[in-house]
């Protein structure tokens, strides 16, 4: 797995690529976490390049949305790719991120 | 023709790949399809982990084995552990949809219990066995 943080005067854009398992997931737990302890609760979660996550990623980006929901933030997803979404499908935890086609949009919902 | 291959590793969540290759390449001779190898890589991943932390409670406290068995009608995965047994019946159902949008608190929701959720949706068969000398076993059956 591949983290790669943008930050934007508003947004964060973060890139995450690979496999997300829970040999790694504390990892992209932990970077979320830095961004909500540096105040930075808008957050796009740009997942097209995972190409595999089990229930420990779906973990990691379901704190990541409960800490940026309570301070007022949110967490939007650009183009998960098709594992990803059939995971949150799978969990039924799809409805509650908003889903978006591409970055230019997710960023500029905030 | 049956085939079988075992392999047996440290429980660690390092480990957790390796199995899931494993067991993949056991998926791959069976003739299984991308989409099935997927689910039963993500069954096998969520079978560790709770190895892992339900089982054993936390990583290096003993080993996990797993066997594939290749027959005419199924693709059988065992796990083995030697850790506590569990009741499956005691893990809480994930919340349905509607439940998850009639929640008021994100706070209020759990994402436990997801392994096992998946389990049994990604797999036919999911059997949990306790015995006192073998440990405990989980078998998954995928069916060809």
């Amino acid at each position: 797995m591949a983290i790669k943080v943008e930050s934007f005067k508003r947004v964060d854009l973060i890139e995450v690529s690979g496999r997300i398992d829970s040999s790694n997931a504390p990892e992209l737990d932990e970077t979320l976490k830095q961004l909500a302890d540096q105040d930075r609760h808008q957050l796009v979660l740009n997942l097209s390049q995972v190409d595999y996550m089990s229930s420990a990623g779906l973990r990691a980006i379901v704190t990541a949305l409960r800490a940026a929901k309570k301070s007022g933030g949110n967490v939007h997803l650009s183009q998960p790719s098709d594992r990803v979404r059939e995971v949150l499908e799978l969990a039924g935890l799809h409805t509650l991120f908003q889903i978006y086609e591409d970055d230019t949009a997710a960023v500029g919902d905030f | 023709m049956s085939q079988q291959k075992s392999l047996k590793v440290p429980g660690r969540y390092d480990q957790i790949r390796l199995i899931c290759e494993f067991v993949a390449e056991g998926a791959k001779a069976a003739r299984l399809d991308e989409d099935d190898i997927f689910h039963i890589e993500l069954a096998c991943d969520e079978a560790c982990t709770n190895i892992i932390e339900h089982a054993y409670g936390q990583e290096n406290s003993g080993p996990i084995e797993v066997t594939w068995q290749i027959n005419a009608h199924n693709f059988t995965i065992i796990f083995t552990d030697q850790g506590q047994s569990f009741d499956p019946d005691q893990v809480p159902l994930p919340l349905s949809t509607q439940e998850l949008q009639n929640l008021d608190n994100l706070d209020d929701l759990k994402v436990g219990g997801l392994g096992l959720h998946f389990m049994k949706k990604l797999m036919d068969e999911v059997i949990f066995a306790f015995d006192k000398e073998k440990g405990n076993q989980l078998i998954m059956i995928k069916k060809l």
